[in-house]
């Protein structure tokens, strides 16, 4: 019998998780770890975006503040619980997408990427300009979970930076699990119809306004997410959580691990979050060098790296 | 029986060229209606007005009695249209299989969160439509390819790939450009075949096609454009006799092999 696309990438992901802590010489890779975790997750939305529905988005950041502001925010002035104010914040996050998203996803190609990085970039000067509310450029510090401690209360004493790679983990492989599930459905299949041919997705009566908007309000739910991840793990928020060179880099993750694939958009994640922390030996050439990568696979593995070297391997053996 | 889909004096121009001028016809249930004429004769832009993908400058489309005229295409399935098109419109990303699973997203979608939780009732409906899907591929003769990528198909395949694409809405009418192009004699029969079953069991088939043999061998009907005006219309044998038919149509059918 043949896996299914779902259990394949599932049992790729989770093992690679469970087994990488053995090769960590310290600490600060489960930190790493744990922000690899956050970055796949946020791609894995882009990949429900770009690689299913074939729509692009340089905004996503956006709704990873809101997420991360959410955590922070709702917690001093409403009382709620930081938790429960991830989840809120993503119910706002995908409230505003289903809004932002009418207008902007009748735009295609690169005007739907100036409009999405202008809603990003307003997200982030609300952020860093209302210092009232949001302690401005400085930031401000969000309430302890108290995750932590509920874990530790049920017999799970774990370091600060393991518990988050776990956490982040759980949550990551959750969100996998969805857009698996989403794929190989009617709506996965909808949304890959439009992004294969609008026409011919219409002529089956699909409703492309509608699916497009779907798939903008799912990923940033997952962006959403992935913001109220770091503010949870770090305590600390500030407005560059919103950037719109984080939107660039989710992109850029996406399309260079294969956009088409879940698994491989994790990987340009892994790649990209963790290249940096290696070229720092190379000092002043690190972005240099990085910009060079970049732009190598692009030319020579069109179609990310995941599925070229997938191509590769099978290549091989036939 | 009373007609299932009218076209009445519809029109279109882009910018000042009139592609099609107060052209009418209606189709029945079960019938085949041929819609021909040379290279440019605006064929393919009626049928992109009748299907919603363009909107008429002019004249009406009415479907089982009500106004659909520049209605979305996505609403127009929903009423029983369904179309395949002379440019391949298939969906390069999918596998084979499931290009015509896509076929039967009016009752395969259901719920959003019942197909991200994958839940029972998502399952049943995806069920459903892959095993309709390989009948259908079964019928066109692609169940061997199902799992193969759509992109790498030959043409031919991918012409009968539209059409069991098509045929998955379950349509009421059937709009069908040039589906035997690029087909050799024996799948252009096979088309054939499955057109004239398709109308036997009680759909309306619009169909523009340059295969003069086959347009006259399955069609009930014929109607005649050039310059995006209809010259003429009537049974095959009426027809191939009309002298403007002639002049318009075979004038240039000796053109093209000329050319070929
Ligand atoms: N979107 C468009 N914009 C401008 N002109 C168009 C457009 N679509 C069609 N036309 C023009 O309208 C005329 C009719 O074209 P159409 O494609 O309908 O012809 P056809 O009968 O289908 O021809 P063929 O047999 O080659 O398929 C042509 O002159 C074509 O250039
Ligand atoms: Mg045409």
């Amino acid at each position: 019998m043949r896996l299914s696309h779902k259990t394949a990438t599932l049992l790729v992901l989770i093992p690679l998780i469970v087994l990488a802590p053995i090769f960590f010489p310290s600490n600060f890779y489960y930190r790493v770890g744990s922000l690899i975790f956050i970055n796949g997750l946020a791609v894995t939305g882009m990949v429900i975006l770009i690689g299913y529905a074939g729509q692009i988005s340089l905004g996503h950041a956006g709704f990873a503040g809101i997420g991360a502001y959410s955590c922070a925010l709702m917690p001093v002035h409403w009382g709620i619980p930081p938790v429960a104010a991830a989840v809120l914040g993503a119910v706002i996050s995908a409230l505003l997408a289903w809004l932002v998203g009418r207008p902007i996803l009748r735009l295609k190609g690169y005007y739907l990427a100036v409009a999405t990085l202008g809603f990003g970039i307003l997200v982030y000067m609300v952020l860093t300009n209302e210092t009232w509310l949001t302690g401005g450029p400085d930031g401000m510090s969000v309430n302890d979970s108290g995750l932590r401690d509920m874990a530790e209360a049920v017999g799970i004493d774990l370091k600060n930076s393991q518990f988050w790679y776990w956490m982040c983990a759980i949550v990551l492989v959750i969100g996998v699990w969805l857009a698996m599930n989403l794929q190989d459905s009617p709506t996965g299949r909808a949304l890959r119809a439009v992004h294969g041919s609008e026409v011919a997705a219409r002529t089956v009566g699909v409703d492309v306004a509608r699916y497009k908007l779907q798939a903008f309000v799912i990923s940033a739910v997952y962006a959403s997410v992935a913001g109220s991840m770091v503010a949870l793990q770090n305590e600390f928020v500030t407005p560059d959580v919103a950037g719109y060179m984080h939107s660039i880099e989710w992109v850029t993750m996406t399309v260079l691990g294969g956009a088409g694939s879940v698994l491989g958009a994790i990987f340009g994640a892994a790649i990209l979050t963790t290249l940096p922390q290696v070229l720092t030996a190379f000092a002043e050439y690190e972005q240099l060098l990085l910009g060079l990568i970049m732009m190598l696979v692009m030319i020579f593995m069109r179609d990310g790296l995941l599925p070229s070297i997938m191509r590769r391997i099978r290549g091989k053996d036939e | 029986m009373s007609a299932l889909l009218s076209v009445e004096n519809l029109g279109i121009t882009f910018g000042g060229l009139r592609a099609v001028h107060d052209v009418s016809f209606s189709v029945k249930p079960g019938e085949i209606l041929s819609v021909i004429g040379p290279n440019g004769a605006g064929k393919t832009t009626l049928f992109n007005m009748i299907s919603g993908v363009y909107q008429p400058g002019s004249g009406k489309v009415v479907l089982e009695g009500q106004d659909v005229t520049g209605m979305r295409p996505d609403l127009l399935a929903h009423r029983g249209m369904s179309r395949t098109f002379q440019n391949l419109q298939i969906f390069q990303n999918m596998t084979v299989l499931e290009n015509a699973i896509a076929g039967f997203h009016l009752t395969e979608s259901g719920n959003l969160f019942a197909d991200l939780l994958r839940l029972p009732g998502s399952r049943g409906r995806a069920r459903t439509a892959h095993q309709g899907a390989m009948r259908l591929l079964e019928r066109v003769g692609l169940e061997a390819s199902a799992e193969t990528n759509a992109g790498s198909l030959s043409y031919g395949k991918l012409k009968r790939l539209e059409i069991a694409r098509a045929l998955a809405l379950s349509p009421k009418v059937l709009l069908l450009d040039e589906p035997a192009a690029g087909c050799n004699a024996v799948e252009t029969e096979e088309i054939d075949q499955m057109i004239a079953e398709v109308a036997k069991s009680g759909v309306a088939i619009l169909l523009v096609e340059h295969d003069m043999k086959m347009v006259m061998r399955i069609s009930n009907h014929i109607v005649v454009l050039d310059h995006g005006e209809k010259i003429a219309e009537g049974d095959p044998a009426t027809v191939s006799r009309d002298p403007a038919v002639i002049a318009a149509y075979l004038g240039t059918e000796a053109a093209e092999d000329a050319d070929a």
